[in-house]
């Protein structure tokens, strides 16, 4: 490792340190103003009596003060669940704005010196460690001790950074309570950006998206002398910085709908959600536009783009969830499970929760239009389920915590409904496939090995069989590794796209079906 | 077809396993046995190199799932075999028990050449076949190694220096000939491997022969000696001056044994349903023009368990190689190879274009015969079709021909840089042809690498 290197790594330890120690910060402190400028006005008085033992008191540790929170809120609530009073209960969770408006702590009070000592040095500290990275070495395949590193092939540092990762999902799509330091910290830049004060969401679109970026840049390094790993990798560091991130928060600045341009149903699973719906039809000629913009890419981009070019042009191009596992889960790709088995676990699971959304928007959508009179409630909780164990647990949880466990797709591979879409249509329907060069192929299992989506590409590939598989996600990984020159993503003709080929090219001894 | 004979299969490498798969396609009720002392199941030689260098481990050079072989009914026994009693059709196996056949396929493969130099059995000192071979260089290089010799400039000795290097163990060539594999490239070719072995800084010694390998007190190599006298200390020597058949077990048992096992072109031996396939068969007359008797490599392997195969199943028919193809990966630097591109030719029978890329690592070139219709092509660091070049080989088509459609042959990934149309223009120059431009499309031209 170069000297600039360890500079690297310990200013990345540094941060990533001091982003861990933040939330433990300061002190909180509630007051009635507090209440009743952080809650609904039917729960102000409410909850200023619930409340009210706390006030004036002083608590060190978030831990404190929501364990007290936590007795008095739920004491008044399971009261009234115990005599059935539903309607009186309180649905809200308040924890999170509450805790926010009763931190004062050095962060608060200085947010840019925090940011830079957290975020700042990891990012610093990121840079200098990947910049230098296979400088003075040819372009070439990087692939040397993958499979001897404690990190890259589930060791303790990839044990570790998983469950860092779990447990920062855990913490913020439940107890975003907890980390009301962390969105201290970043609210200048939200202000600046979007005018209003940062959420956890903004803290975790953020990081998200810086991420991307600096582990893009490791892309560039790793991939030099390529020019398609280059440019895709370009293309989603783009579309996260612009589309996912800065867009929409302009948008709020010009007091427009919060949207994301790029994100497309039923990834994007709420679109069709009263609310939402609301949104669009009350904004006036731009959320009109959204959301025909949103049933366009739905209805044509999707099986069009598929069509002409795969479902690449999404998946390792466009999305936001590809986009973080090419960068950030680039080093994981080898540990995608590879067998058969997987293989039909993948199809059951990835299918199932495209069902799941289809059926979920059909109901809310029905019910929507008949003024909630068909189902009333029930798709709240529909939404509320799917939400928790798909949305959040899934696809954040699972998706990115198990990156150092399962490889960088469990996500796109096992959950994400539209890439079950997308697949569906790059399967029967285009023009996209990965061909074999006729008998070049040694069985090396390099490009196996390599596929993120754990596609037995050698199985195809050995027997000079074109791979036209749903699940690819044409990220062009098996072709930049294959010693041989076996493969290339292209498009063409559908003609000839499925070829159960009958014998290896070279031998005119026989001709039979493989 | 009903079908109950029992075919046993020795070895387990690329020619009997497609012999074995293939068998049980054609058949559904034939009894196969593979049997092979190696590993209890199939996995790819040609990756060894990678699982030392950490890019895979053992399990993914293994083609086929562990379930795939009782699927189709393959019965695979690890075991090494003695000998072999033709006259009762039976095997004797190391632990003392027999097995017997209906039908016996030879596909021992190689073993690494050792032409009796003094020291070559040293401790430290070794050849890259097997696994067993590869779990000895883990042995051999786990400590005390700073620089290692290789003997050999071939295939297998550029991969065990790229292993080397991934340990930080230095490396020295010692080539026979005047430039590196200059018995197989033509010379530009070889010069251009030879600067990128240089480039990762291997010392490459041309025209060096080995004289003798020394040892220490315990038995371990310390340096080796060149003919020219030249002492080169180091604590590891692989030797990789090429392969030869590995039919030692079967000497004297009947069989008729030149270099390898001497088969026809339907792989048959001396004896009555006794097969050999892949590396261990040698044919009586070369299979085509331009192959040799003894064929080597991976894809042949491959064809040869194909034919047989179907010959045990159906009407034998004889082997006939296609267009000849080969590729191989130089560190860093792919190299493919379609038709006759020999290390010389007679220039007034045989024209040659050549081309090669300023950055000197990237190169094409054909050869034609006197009518300029295609002999072959050797191309370097880029990638080309398989399918095409066997047409245009097969077909004769005229060197012009081939240039004009090169951007069909094209192999490359998107986005990479055009380099077939600098090959176009350099042909047009060279033999004076018209050569229409091919047209980029806007997002080539936007995205695109430059040449
Ligand atoms: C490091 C390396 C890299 C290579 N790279 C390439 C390449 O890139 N491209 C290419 O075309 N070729 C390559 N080759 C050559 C290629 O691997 C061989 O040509 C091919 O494997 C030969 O296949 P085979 O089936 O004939 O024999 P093998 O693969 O050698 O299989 C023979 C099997 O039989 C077993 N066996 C032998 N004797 C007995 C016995 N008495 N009892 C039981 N079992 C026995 C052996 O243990 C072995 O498992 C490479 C070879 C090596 C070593
Ligand atoms: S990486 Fe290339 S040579 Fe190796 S198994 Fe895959 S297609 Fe075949
Ligand atoms: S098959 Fe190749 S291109 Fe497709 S996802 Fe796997 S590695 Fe990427």
């Amino acid at each position: 490792m170069k000297k600039l290197q360890i500079v690297g790594l310990v200013l990345f330890l540094a941060g990533i340190s001091a982003f861990t120690l933040i939330p433990f910060l300061g002190t909180y402190e509630l007051d009635f103003e507090k209440v009743q400028q952080q809650t609904k006005e039917i729960h102000q008085g409410k909850m200023g009596d619930i409340l009210q033992p706390m006030f004036g008191k002083e608590f060190p540790s978030s831990f404190s003060f929501l364990s007290e929170f936590n007795t008095h809120f739920n004491s008044y609530n399971d009261q009234l669940k115990s005599e059935q009073k539903w309607d009186e209960v309180i649905w809200e969770d308040y924890r999170f704005p509450l805790a926010k408006a009763a931190l004062s702590s050095p962060v608060k009070n200085s947010p840019w010196l925090y940011f830079g000592l957290s975020i700042g040095l990891m990012v610093l500290g990121g840079l200098l460690y990947n910049l230098p990275k296979y400088q003075e070495e040819p372009a070439g395949i990087k692939h040397n001790g993958i499979f001897h590193s404690a990190m890259k092939n589930r060791g303790w540092l990839g044990i570790l950074t998983g469950s860092y990762l779990i447990l920062f999902y855990i913490i913020l799509y439940w107890f975003p309570a907890y980390l009301v330091n962390l969105v201290w910290m970043v609210d200048p830049l939200s202000q600046v950006l979007s005018g209003n004060s940062a959420s956890q969401w903004f803290l975790y679109g953020l990081i998200y998206t810086l991420a991307i970026l600096v582990m893009g840049i490791r892309m560039f390094r790793k991939y030099k002398g390529n020019a398609y790993q280059q440019l895709r990798t370009a293309s989603v560091m783009f579309f996260q910085t612009a589309f996912a991130f800065l867009i929409p928060e302009i948008l709020v600045l010009l007091n427009q709908p919060y949207f994301d341009f790029k994100n497309i149903w039923p990834l994007d699973y709420d679109f069709f959600y009263d609310y939402q719906i609301e949104t669009f039809l009350s904004s006036g000629g731009v959320g009109l536009f959204m959301l025909i913009w949103g049933i366009m890419l739905i209805l044509i981009a999707v099986p069009v783009f598929t069509y002409f070019y795969g479902k690449r042009w999404y998946c390792s191009w466009v999305c936001g969830c590809g986009g973080l596992a090419e960068t950030v889960g680039d080093p994981y790709r080898q540990l995608s499970d590879k067998s058969l088995k997987s293989w039909k676990i993948e199809r059951y699971l990835v299918h199932g929760v495209l069902a799941l959304a289809v059926v979920m928007t059909l109901l809310t959508i029905a019910n929507y239009f008949s003024g909630f009179s068909l189902l009333g409630n029930v798709t709240n909780q529909l939404h509320s389920f799917y939400g928790f164990a798909i949305g959040s647990a899934f696809a954040g949880v699972v998706g990115t915590g198990f990156y150092p466990f399962m490889g960088n797709r469990v996500w796109c591979r096992f959950g994400c409904p539209l890439a079950a879409y997308l697949g569906i249509v790059q399967r029967f329907k285009s023009r996209f496939r990965i061909t074999t060069n006729g008998g070049q192929c040694i069985s090396c299992g390099n490009c196996s090995t390599y596929c993120e989506m754990g596609i037995d590409v050698r199985w195809y590939a050995q027997r000079g069989q074109n791979i036209v598989r749903s699940s690819c996600v044409g990220c062009g990984v098996c072709s930049a590794v294959c010693p041989r020159g076996v493969l290339k993503l292209e498009n063409g003709p559908e003609e000839g796209r499925i070829n159960d080929l009958p014998i290896s090219i070279g031998n005119d001894s026989i001709k039979l079906n493989a | 077809m009903s079908n109950s004979k029992h075919v046993v299969i020795i070895g387990n490498g690329i020619s009997g396993i497609t012999c074995a798969r293939h068998l049980r396609k054609l058949n559904d009720s034939v009894r196969i046995t593979v049997i092979s002392g190696e590993s209890e199941y199939f996995f790819s030689r040609t990756a060894l190199m990678y699982i030392y260098m950490g890019h895979m481990k053992f399990e993914h050079t293994q083609p086929y799932e562990n379930w795939f072989w009782e699927k189709n009914r393959i019965e695979l026994k690890q075991a090494w075999v003695k000998s072999v009693d033709f006259s009762s059709k039976s095997l004797r196996i190391e632990d003392g028990s027999q097995l017997s056949y209906d039908e016996l396929v030879i596909a021992t493969g190689s073993k690494p050449n050792k032409f009796g130099w003094r020291g070559q059995d040293l401790k430290g000192v070794q050849g890259l076949y097997s696994k067993q071979d590869l779990e000895l260089m883990e042995e051999n290089t786990k400590s005390g190694v700073n620089h290692a010799v290789i003997i050999g400039g071939g295939l297998i000795g550029i991969e065990m220096a790229e292993m080397l290097a991934y340990r930080n163990i230095s490396v020295t060539f010692l080539v026979r000939e005047s430039g590196f594999w200059r018995n197989v490239l033509p010379k530009e070719e070889s010069e251009l491997v030879g600067r990128h072995i240089q480039e990762h800084h291997f010392d490459l010694k041309l025209e060096t022969e080995l004289d003798e390998i020394l040892g220490d007190t315990s038995g371990r190599v310390r340096a080796v000696r060149t003919k020219s006298g030249e002492e080169i200390p180091c604590q590891f020597v692989g030797l990789t001056a090429g392969v030869s058949p590995n039919v030692d077990f079967l000497k004297e048992s009947g069989l008729e044994i030149g270099r390898g096992i001497k088969v026809d072109l339907y792989f048959r031996t001396n004896i009555d349903q006794v097969y050999a396939i892949g590396d261990c068969a040698e044919f009586n007359e070369a299979p085509a023009e331009d192959r040799k008797t003894v064929e080597q490599v991976w894809y042949t392997g491959r064809m040869h368990g194909e034919t047989l195969a179907n010959n045990l199943i159906h009407e034998p028919v004889p082997y006939r190689p296609g267009v000849w193809f080969n590729s191989a990966k130089f560190l860093d630097i792919e190299y493919q190879t379609y038709g006759q591109v020999p290390a010389d030719w007679d220039g007034d029978q045989v024209k040659s274009f050549y081309w090669e890329h300023a950055g000197g690592k990237i190169s094409f070139r054909m050869l034609m015969r006197r009518d300029e219709s295609i002999l072959g092509v050797n191309v370097f660091g880029l990638r080309m079709r398989h399918e095409f070049f066997d047409q245009a080989i097969r077909e004769n088509w005229s060197a012009e021909q081939v240039i004009r459609k090169l951007e069909k042959a094209n192999f490359d990934p998107e986005f990479f840089a055009p380099y077939y149309k600098v090959i176009q223009e350099k042909f047009a120059a060279d033999f004076d042809k018209n050569i229409p431009k091919v047209k980029l499309s806007w997002v080539q031209q936007l995205f695109g690498a430059r040449v």
